[in-house]
C-alpha cells in the first residue's frame, strides 16, 4: 500500500505571536512540524506496519509537505519518525496560498507521485487551524473523505475508521483510494529513533517546484485583509481568603452569584 | 444579503450554534434555513420558530447519515439554483467537511470559526482567532456564495417563538456516495465545552493530594492517574452543580488524567463560557489563549506566583481538593439542589 502523510511546518505552540506591522512575528521560537501532523505520521506508520505482511509487496509511507526551503526540517522529523521518503513542493508562488490553493497542489503532487492508496492529515494546523484541507484535497481529487478518525482499519481494498464526532463515534466505510484525518487517539506519536535520525541527518529531499507539477500558481479566494492582536483581558483580581475551606467557598460563591456569573 | 443557515443536527438535535447562525442572518436581511436529513420535519418547524423567513428541505433516507459528500453534493446544487450571497454554518466536525467540499465545487472558500462578522453591501469581512486564539485576522471570501463557519456562543442566540409558521420547500437530495455509515456509539455526552456557560477545569495540580492513599499495587504513573481521577471528581460535581461542563490542560491530558476532548486551548477547543473556574492550571500561553473569550476566570491554586491568576478575576490561593467540594456544597445550599 502506498501512503503519503500531509504535513505543515508551524511556529511552536509556547511561542508568544504577535502581529508586528501587518506580519505575524513569533520572535526567536522554532519552527516544528505541525504537533497535529505528528499523529498524521504516526497513523500513517502504524497503518504501512499493519498492511506489510498482508500484501506481497511492501507498503511505504511518503511524508508530503508545501512550504518553503525551513520546512525541510519538518520533514526530517517524519523521516526520524520513521517514513520512508518524502517531497517538499516549494515555490515563491505559494506564499499566499489559502486551503483551497494547498488542496489543489497537494492534489497535483499526490497525483505526479502515482498510485497512491491513502492520503493522511492531521485535524487541523496550529497557524491557521481552519481544518479545511484534508476535506478539500479529497474533493479535488474525487476521493472519499474519511475525517476525524481515531481508529483505522483496512481490510482488502476498504478502509474503516471511526469518526470521532460531537456526540461519540461514527464508523464509516470507504473504498481505497481516500483521504483520512485523524486525532489525537489515533495513539501517541513515537518518538525519532537513533536509526531514524541518522537517516534524516543524511537525506537529501526533493523539491517539486509548480511547473514540477504542471499547474500554475491558485490564487488565494479567502485573502486576509488585516491582522490584529486581540484585546489584552482588563482584570484586577480579588483573592477570596479565609479561616477555612468552607468560608472561602462561602464567600466565593456570594461573590459568583452576586455578579451573576452563573 | 441573502444568506443560506445550514442548520446541522445529530438524529434531529441540533447544534445550539445553528440558532446563533441564524440570528445572525436574520440581522444582515433575509434567512433561508437549510435542513438535510431523513424525517427532519421537526428541526425545520424549529427553525422556523428560531425566525427562519423559509426553509429548504432535502429529506430522503440517504441523507438520513451524515456522509460529507452526499451533504456537500445536496448544498452545491442547492446553492446553485438559489444564488445566496452568503451561507453560514455552525462551526462543528460535520460542517467543516460538509462547507469545506461544497466550496470546492462552487469554486469558493470557507471562512471558519467567526468571531466578528461586518458586512459591507452583499460581502462581509470576518474576524476569527489564528494561532489557537493569541491573534486575530480580519478576513474576506472573494467566491460565490461566501461561506462562512461562526463559533459557538460568539453571537446572540435569537429567541424561540412558539408556533411560529412559514414556508417549508422541498429541495433535491444528491445521494451519489462514496462511504457507507456502519454505525456509532454515541456516547453519554453532557454538556459539550463549546456550548458550555460554565466549565470548570482541572490541570496537573489536580493530582497534587498526597494525603490520598492509592489502593495498593499501583506503579507510581498509575497511583498518579488514580489521585487526578480523584481529582477530577470533585471538579465533576462541581461542574454538575453549576449545569457546566468538565475541561482539561493540555498537560493534565498529556499525562493521561483524562481524555483529550475534555482538553482546553492548544486547538483542543477554545471557548467561551460565561464563567471558567481553573482548577489547578498553572496557566501555559496555549490554555491562556484558549480561554480568551470567557467572560470569567476564577483561579484555584497553590501557587500565588501561578500565570493563571493575572487572567482571573477572583482567586483563592490554597488546595483545590478541600476548596472545589466546599465550593460545590455551598453552591447546592444557595442555589437550592
Amino acid at each position: 500500500m502506498k501512503i503519503i502523510a500531509c504535513i505543515k511546518q508551524v511556529p511552536d505552540s509556547e511561542a508568544k505571536v504577535r502581529a508586528d506591522n501587518g506580519a505575524v512575528n513569533w520572535g526567536d521560537a522554532p519552527l516544528v512540524i505541525n504537533p497535529f501532523d505528528e499523529y498524521a505520521v504516526e497513523g500513517a506508520l502504524q497503518q504501512k506496519e499493519a498492511t506489510s505482511g498482508a500484501s506481497s509487496s511492501l507498503s511505504t509511507v511518503t511524508a508530503l509537505c508545501i512550504g518553503p526551503e525551513s520546512a525541510k526540517e519538518a520533514l526530517k522529523h517524519a523521516l526520524a519518525m520513521g517514513v520512508d521518503d518524502t517531497i517538499l513542493v516549494s515555490d515563491p508562488a505559494l506564499n499566499n496560498i489559502d486551503t483551497v490553493g494547498a488542496a489543489r497542489v497537494l492534489a497535483a503532487a499526490i497525483q505526479k507521485i502515482g498510485g497512491v492508496d491513502m492520503v493522511v492529515f492531521g485535524r487541523q494546523t496550529l497557524d491557521s487551524g481552519s481544518g479545511l484541507t484534508p476535506a478539500q484535497t479529497a474533493r479535488v481529487l474525487g476521493w472519499s473523505m474519511l475525517g476525524l478518525a481515531g481508529q483505522i482499519k483496512v481490510e482488502e481494498r476498504s478502509v474503516t475508521v471511526d469518526r470521532v464526532i460531537e456526540e461519540g463515534r461514527q464508523s464509516v466505510k470507504a473504498k481505497l483510494p481516500a483521504v483520512i484525518s485523524v486525532v489525537q487517539s489515533i495513539g501517541e506519536p513515537r518518538y525519532p529513533s537513533f536509526m531514524g535520525i541518522r537517516k534524516a541527518s543524511k537525506a537529501t529531499i526533493p523539491v517539486w517546484s509548480l511547473s514540477d507539477l504542471g499547474i500554475s500558481a491558485p490564487e488565494a479566494i479567502v485573502k486576509r485583509a488585516e491582522l490584529v492582536n486581540p484585546p489584552a483581558r482588563e482584570s484586577t483580581i480579588e483573592i477570596i481568603g479565609g479561616e477555612s475551606p468552607a468560608e472561602i467557598a462561602e464567600k466565593l460563591a456570594d461573590k459568583l452569584i452576586a455578579e451573576k456569573a452563573l | 444579503m441573502k444568506t443560506l443557515v445550514y442548520i446541522d443536527h445529530f438524529k434531529g438535535d441540533v447544534q445550539p450554534a445553528s440558532w446563533e447562525a441564524l440570528g445572525l442572518a436574520k440581522s444582515f436581511g433575509s434567512a433561508i434555513a437549510v435542513v438535510f436529513g431523513s424525517g427532519v420535519d421537526t428541526v425545520a418547524k424549529t427553525a422556523l420558530e428560531y425566525g427562519a423567513d423559509e426553509v429548504f428541505v432535502a429529506d430522503d433516507p440517504a441523507l438520513l447519515d451524515f456522509r460529507a459528500e452526499t451533504y456537500a453534493a445536496t448544498l452545491t446544487a442547492l446553492a446553485s439554483s438559489s444564488t445566496p450571497n452568503l451561507i453560514l454554518f455552525p462551526t462543528t466536525t460535520r460542517t467543516r467537511e460538509l462547507a469545506a467540499m461544497s466550496a470546492v465545487d462552487l469554486g469558493s472558500n470557507v471562512i471558519t470559526d467567526a468571531i466578528g462578522i461586518e458586512v459591507n453591501g452583499d460581502s462581509v469581512v470576518v474576524t476569527r482567532p489564528i494561532y489557537e486564539g493569541k491573534l486575530f485576522e480580519k478576513v474576506t471570501c472573494s467566491g460565490a456564495p461566501q461561506f462562512v463557519t461562526i463559533r459557538g456562543r460568539a453571537f446572540p442566540k435569537p429567541e424561540q417563538q412558539a408556533g411560529r409558521s412559514g414556508a417549508i420547500t422541498k429541495v433535491e437530495a444528491k445521494t451519489d456516495a462514496l462511504t457507507t455509515v456502519e454505525g456509532y456509539s454515541v456516547a453519554e455526552v453532557g454538556v459539550s465545552l463549546s456550548d458550555a456557560g460554565v466549565i470548570v477545569s482541572g490541570g496537573r495540580g489536580v493530582s497534587n493530594n498526597p494525603s490520598l492513599q492509592p489502593p495498593p499495587g499501583l506503579d507510581d504513573k498509575q497511583a498518579e492517574i488514580w489521585r487526578a481521577q480523584q481529582g477530577f471528581t470533585f471538579i465533576g460535581e462541581l461542574a454538575s452543580t453549576l449545569g457546566g461542563a468538565v475541561g482539561a490542560s493540555r498537560a493534565a491530558v498529556d499525562a493521561g488524567y483524562i481524555p483529550y476532548s475534555n482538553q482546553v486551548g492548544q486547538t483542543g477547543k477554545v471557548v467561551a463560557p460565561d464563567l471558567y473556574i481553573a482548577c489547578g492550571i498553572s496557566g501555559a500561553i496555549q490554555h491562556l489563549a484558549g480561554i480568551r473569550s470567557a467572560k470569567m476566570v476564577v483561579a484555584i491554586n497553590k501557587d500565588a506566583d501561578a500565570p493563571i491568576f493575572k487572567v482571573a478575576r477572583y482567586g483563592v490561593v490554597g488546595d483545590l481538593f478541600q476548596i472545589v467540594p466546599a465550593l460545590t456544597e455551598a453552591f447546592k445550599r444557595k442555589l437550592g439542589k
